[in-house]
């Protein structure tokens, strides 16, 4: 096997070199590379913003920037991280890259919608960086109406058209997940045999399906009332500015799902293969997985306890929030009993699963407060807020997002990455996350209102420690930039199984062949059996690590 | 107003107790909740670390007892949360009857508050402590929302219609009134101060208004000739207005609504859309684009005063009228 990993073979990274060989590519892999580009170069825009308003709110007065400009960074900072970053980053980088190697396929369903989902991606993209540079939009990546399509005098139209015609991408891909689920299973891998990865990109797909189009048809509707002045939302002409927000957070709930969903995957993928155990209750995980695509769709309302809905409609949408909180608590019984006689090792990968399962807890637990009517009327709109969705989206689906990446980067790249480099930036991304979001619950609870730029002075002490622990955060994400970067030519190889993982990905070369499998592969067990081959993969892990040193 | 640091917001209003006790329980279900979650997996991450010695047993897959278990008891506990929640939430929603009026205009950036007896304020509100005060909030352009945190309270203003809620102070002092919906440029400046004070001191500080803030909407009821109509010199052109505020009215179509504010604005301002039965022949011109957020809102205080429920001067609370 170690042997094998040496010789020079083609794969699908030295299939050719040209720029026309990557720009038109059909292959599944090195479509998820683009994106990975792509998304990338995203989150450091967002994460430019966040960084000049967090060095901002050191203070409270307004000092670096003026208010215009401070509701530009925040709707700068929320636009680009959920549409351009959250929204694709697992399932468009890992599930692309995945998905067709781990049911044993050639590649997806229609590569060539793959390629286009990626320009489209990529318009959209276009669209919003224009408006960016042309001065910016200031409504919240929210958009509530009236304010965005009649009052807000910022580029409105272009930063929609962007959102809205990066919604095709993600349906495009979703199409392309659901059909290559269900037609191109290898022989022998039945439902129940699916990774759980699997199973999440499946019901993120079915969301994504369901929910994109009505974001699409409400920032028509937006346009159509900024542009020619139809009366849908604003009362001024006849319009109902709650129906904006019914139809936005029926996509945007749902939304957190999209991102959460496919970090839960990940995360089900690294704690067995770290704990070299099967997953505990691997069909209640599914049943979760699916319980959560649906119910996420019938709790929108949660957001509008204060908007002036009706008091039974705001019962209603409590109740049924914590509805959906069960499965979400499931999930991390199931991981936690996993661990239970597992042989535990604590490589990086390892490191951002358990990560992530104390900040999605947190996470979680918070996720409460927000559902209980009357404690969310008075944090409502406040830090509390930000801090719950920060530990959800952040602590939750990035944390599972760059964990997969160190977990599948041998795959992707044929090489390790440093470990040590790799752990401290784990540990300083931990507390750096920490540092910076744990004070606003206790912000949002005194009541500072989120989207302040100034602020009375008896918040400031809590802020500076959010700014610095921004800080830390901040190191902590550029360091694996750079030793990614500096692994693609200098860390040792990886060899095809690094982590003597069972799934199927693991069995092929690394990185693999353009077509993935050189014969496809017939599955005869479940999905995590480490247990009948718990011996052989732990000496493959040493090889590996052997080869490190 | 507190300037220093502090952990927990003051408590000022009746809600902020009821509302801290069911924050506490949550916070004690979150600290046991992530305590047991963190130690086990502490536990199971040392004792089964990769190499260590001790027995592993073999592999189970699942346990449906234990999995029921975890799925119904967190069920349960979150139940009684939600009842508990939705308790205070319509307790919250529907003001008691005997409440002070205090009408509320937002537009950016700015709170403008009238209060029945006549005074007018901006970014500032004062009122009696020991005495139920709604809210009745419209804004003039996009969304704000009405957020005093001393007092857990918060609703959204919005424009179109109005919207109510209401509290109970229960501390004299300065506490912040806040923008809580993001609302453009000045979204933070929005801000200013309820002033909670003692009855006496309250009804002494009512004393130097000069007229209600009724008469002020008979003035524009006179003004707009709404009386060339609504009179019982005019005949049977228009109904009567007198008492009709809080009455239930009968519609063309057959079906009955209440008077209430939101009513009324669209009587006044969309008369078509809900036509008074027996009055489907004579139309009523409408007064959109005429009238500003405030003169309607007086004319609605003056409706309210034909029906015996505006309140005069008089009707401001006195040391132990209504106090709990
Ligand atoms: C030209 C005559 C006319 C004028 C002037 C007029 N109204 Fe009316 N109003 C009507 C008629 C007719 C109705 C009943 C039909 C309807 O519901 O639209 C009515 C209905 C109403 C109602 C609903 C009454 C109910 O019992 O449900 C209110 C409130 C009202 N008017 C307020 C006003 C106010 C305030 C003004 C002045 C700004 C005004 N009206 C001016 C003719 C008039
Ligand atoms: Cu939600
Ligand atoms: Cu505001």
């Amino acid at each position: 096997m170690k042997m094998s990993a040496i010789e020079p073979r083609t794969d699908y990274l030295n299939a050719g070199y040209s720029v026309r060989s990557w720009l038109l590519t059909q292959d599944h892999k090195r479509i998820a590379l683009l994106y990975l580009l792509a998304i990338t170069c995203m989150f450091f825009i967002g994460g430019a913003a966040a960084v000049l308003f967090r060095l901002d709110l050191m203070t409270p007065d307004a000092d670096l920037v003026q208010s215009e400009t401070y509701n530009k960074l925040f709707t700068m900072h929320g636009v680009i991280m959920v549409f351009f970053f959250l929204i694709p980053s697992i399932p468009a980088v890992l599930g692309n890259f995945l998905l067709p190697l781990m049911i044993g396929a050639r590649d997806l369903a229609f590569p060539k919608l793959n390629l286009l989902s990626w320009y489209v991606f990529i318009a959209g993209g276009a669209f919003t960086i224009w408006a960016i540079v042309h001065g910016g939009v200031d409504t919240g990546w929210t958009f509530y109406t009236p304010y965005t399509s009649t009052y807000s005098n910022t580029h409105v139209m272009s930063t929609a058209l962007g959102v809205f015609i990066v919604g095709f991408s993600s349906i495009l891909t979703a199409l392309n997940f659901l059909v290559t689920i269900h037609t191109m299973r290898a022989p022998g891998l039945t439902w129940f045999r699916l990774p759980l990865f699997v199973w999440t990109m499946y019901a993120t797909s079915l969301v994504i399906m369901l929910g994109t189009p009505v974001l699409s048809i409400v920032i028509f509707l937006v346009a159509l009332e900024r542009g020619l002045g139809f009366g849908i939302f604003d009362p001024a002409l006849g319009g109902d500015p709650l129906l904006f927000q019914h139809l936005f957070w029926f996509y945007s709930h749902p939304a957190v799902y999209i991102m959460v969903l496919p970090a839960m995957g990940v995360i089900s993928e690294l704690v067995t293969c770290f704990a070299r155990k099967r997953v505990f209750g691997y069909h209640f995980i599914v049943l979760a997985s699916l319980g959560i695509a649906v119910l996420g769709f019938l709790v929108w309302g949660h957001h509008m306890f204060v908007s002036g809905q009706s008091v039974y409609a705001g019962m209603v949408f409590s109740i049924l929030s914590f509805l959906v909180a069960v499965p979400s608590a499931i999930k991390v019984f199931n991981w936690t009993a996993t661990l239970y006689g597992g042989q535990i090792g604590y490589e990086t990968p390892m490191l951002y699963a358990l990560g992530f399962v104390g900040l999605f807890t947190i996470g979680g637990l918070t996720g409460l407060f927000l559902a209980t009517t009357a404690v969310d009327v008075h944090v409502h709109d406040t830090y509390f807020v930000v801090a719950h969705f920060h530990y959800i989206m952040v602590g939750g689906a990035v944390m599972a997002y760059l964990g997969g990446i160190h977990y599948w980067w041998p795959k992707i790249t044929g090489r390790m990455y440093p470990e040590w480099w790799a752990r401290l930036s784990a540990l300083m991304i931990f507390v750096g996350f920490n540092l910076t979001f744990f004070p606003q619950f206790i912000l949002g609870y005194l009541g500072m209102p989120r989207r302040y730029h100034v602020y009375p002075e008896e918040f400031q002490m809590l802020n500076v420690l959010s700014s610095a622990g921004a800080s830390i955060l901040g190191v902590g994400y550029l360091l694996p930039m750079a030793y990614f970067t500096w692994s693609l030519w200098y860390s040792p190889l990886a060899g095809d199984n690094p982590w003597g993982a069972t799934g199927l990905e693991w069995q092929t070369t690394s990185p693999p062949p353009t077509e993935n499998f050189p014969v496809i592969p017939t599955v005869v067990t479940e999905p995590y059996d480490y247990e009948t081959n718990s011996d052989q993969t732990i000496t493959v892990r040493r090889q590996g690590e052997f080869a490190h040193e | 107003m507190p300037s220093q640091f502090r952990f927990f917001p003051e408590q000022a209003s009746t809600f902020a107790s009821r509302i801290d006790l069911l924050y506490f329980v949550l916070l004690a279900i979150t600290v046991v909740m992530s305590v047991l979650i963190f130690v086990m997996i502490l536990f199971f991450m040392i004792r089964y670390r990769r190499g260590s010695k001790v027995i592993r047993g073999p592999q189970v897959g699942s346990n449906l007892r234990l999995e029921l278990l975890w799925s119904i008891i967190p069920l349960v506990i979150m139940m009684g949360i939600f009842a508990w929640g939705a308790d205070i939430y319509f307790d919250r929603s529907y003001p008691p009857a005997a409440a002070l009026d205090v009408y509320v205009v937002g537009k950016q950036w700015m709170w403008k508050l009238q209060h029945p007896q006549g005074k007018r304020e901006i970014n500032e509100l004062h009122v009696p402590r020991g005495y139920p005060v709604r809210l009745t909030m419209i804004s003039q352009d996009v969304i704000h929302s009405f957020y005093v945190p001393a007092f857990r309270m918060k609703q959204d203003v919005l424009p179109g219609r109005y919207t109510t809620t209401w509290f109970e102070a229960t501390k004299t002092g300065e506490f912040h009134l806040f923008c809580a919906e993001y609302c453009g440029t000045d979204h933070s400046r929005m801000k200013g101060r309820v002033i909670v004070m003692e009855p006496a001191e309250y009804q002494a500080w009512l004393q130097s208004s000069t007229g209600t803030f009724a008469s002020r909407g008979e003035q524009v009821f006179n003004d707009f000739r709404c009386g060339s109509c609504h009179s019982p010199e005019a005949g049977n052109r228009a109904p009567l207005l007198t008492g009709a505020f809080g009455r239930p009215v009968a519609l063309v179509g057959g079906q009955t609504i209440t008077f209430d504010e939101n009513y009324a604005r669209e009587s006044i301002l969309h008369p078509q859309a809900k036509i008074v039965a027996g009055f489907g022949e004579t139309a009523m011109p409408t007064f959109e684009g005429q009238l500003d957020e405030e003169q309607i809102l007086a004319l609605i205080d003056y409706l309210k005063s034909l029906s015996g429920q505006a309140a005069s001067p008089s009707a401001a609370p006195s040391a132990g009228s209504s106090a709990p």
